[in-house]
């Protein structure tokens, strides 16, 4: 029979890093839809990998977010969120703090998304607390990585999505002016 | 310490569109970024107050609205009954009901709002009605960009002289330490 835990825990990627090409996934967003990276090509995406659904209250980092979520829209930049939450969590955390926008279930297999982008802690099994901004092309232009207990704010993003739009983001990014 | 880069640094600065308690020469400004429906900022509303005994005329306070709305109905309309009150009374009118929103976090529906405003010998019918219109919410909108700008991440944020201050509010003697210091180094660097 096959071992089922390996004894040592494979060592943690680091953060991918702006001028990577984002990789592509596919996650379920629902019991029944899926979400996939290249969905979103032609417009700017902001990923937000994070440790848990049902972290504390008013502070929490998916709540400040829903809250800026008109500001990432008028930049014509998605917001998708990622944790290895299963559907049905991610389904009643959503509701509860009323989320406006996408919970990616990164499951099964387990962190694998988390992985490929350099944002996950095997210390605790779940994601790091980490951001990417992917252009149009799909390429990372911005990254950071948050202590876990830090509930990083929106003012990273938001800078690292305007210079997109202003600088060489022309394209096809939305039009969007500050 | 830092996070993201250009966070933690309020922007834009004081400046004279904002709710101010305290001389403008204070040698310390300290800003909160608050939610009248937010327990933390409740607990934290005594704290200022203890600071401002303390500090006397060093210390310069003010006040930004930072409604989380999703996770409380009520903070849009309470900011919004706080601009309210201080177009019809001033500045004493807008701490006023700063103070009595706080103590009254647990019934801020309009009907309450307008009652409150009542109280406070205000114009409770007018008050309402610039709640139904929306007269004040882009002014809280507003200062809740300048939040976001500024890297406030929850509530209450505060920042000492426009850097944030990311120790425990709740450990009030650490938290007046904290403004005590602000006021000597600014004090030392005028070349007292």
């Amino acid at each position: 029979m096959a071992k089922l835990v390996p004894t040592t825990a494979p060592p943690a990627p680091s953060l991918l890093q702006p001028g990577t090409r984002a990789p592509n996934f596919t996650l379920r967003s629902t019991p029944d839809a899926t979400v996939s990276l290249s969905d979103f090509r032609g417009r700017p995406v902001i990923l937000a990998f994070y440790p848990a659904d049902w972290s504390p209250v008013c502070g929490d980092q998916m709540a400040l977010y829903n809250e800026v979520l008109d500001e990432f829209k008028e930049l014509g930049a998605e917001l998708l969120g990622i944790s290895v939450d299963g559907v049905w969590c991610h389904k009643a955390f959503a509701e509860a703090r009323k989320l406006r926008f996408p919970l990616l279930a990164d499951f099964e297999p387990k962190g694998a998304v988390s992985r490929a982008y350099g944002a996950y802690s095997a210390d605790y099994g779940t994601s790091e607390r980490a951001l990417f901004v992917i252009d149009a092309e799909g390429v990372i232009r911005w990254s950071y990585l948050s202590p876990a207990d830090v509930n990083p704010g929106a003012d990273g993003i938001l800078t690292a999505i305007e210079d997109l739009v202003s600088g060489a983001g022309a394209g096809a990014a939305g039009g969007a002016s500050p | 310490m830092s996070r993201s880069e250009g966070g933690g640094t309020l922007t834009p600065p004081v400046s004279e569109r904002d709710h101010a308690k305290g001389p403008a020469e204070a040698p310390v400004t300290l800003v909160e970024y608050g939610d009248f429906e937010c327990p933390y900022c409740g607990m934290a509303s005594p704290i200022v107050k203890a600071a401002q005994r303390k500090l006397g005329p060093r210390l310069r306070f003010v006040y930004r609205h930072f409604p989380l709305a999703e996770a409380h109905p009520h903070a849009r309309h309470a900011a919004a009954a706080a601009e309210a009150a201080a177009a019809q009374g001033g500045e004493a009118a807008f701490w006023a009901m700063h103070d009595a929103l706080f103590e009254n976090q647990h019934a801020l529906d309009d009907a309450s709002l307008t009652r409150l405003a009542a109280g406070l010998g205000l114009d409770g019918d007018r008050l309402a009605t610039d709640l139904a219109a929306g007269t004040y919410a882009g002014r809280v909108r507003q200062d809740f960009r300048s939040g976001v700008r500024s890297g406030v991440n929850g509530t209450p944020t505060f920042f000492i002289n426009g850097a944030r201050y990311d120790r425990a509010w709740a450990d009030e003697g650490q938290f007046i330490r904290a403004l005590r210091e602000a006021a000597e180094g600014a004090g030392a660097r005028a070349g007292e």
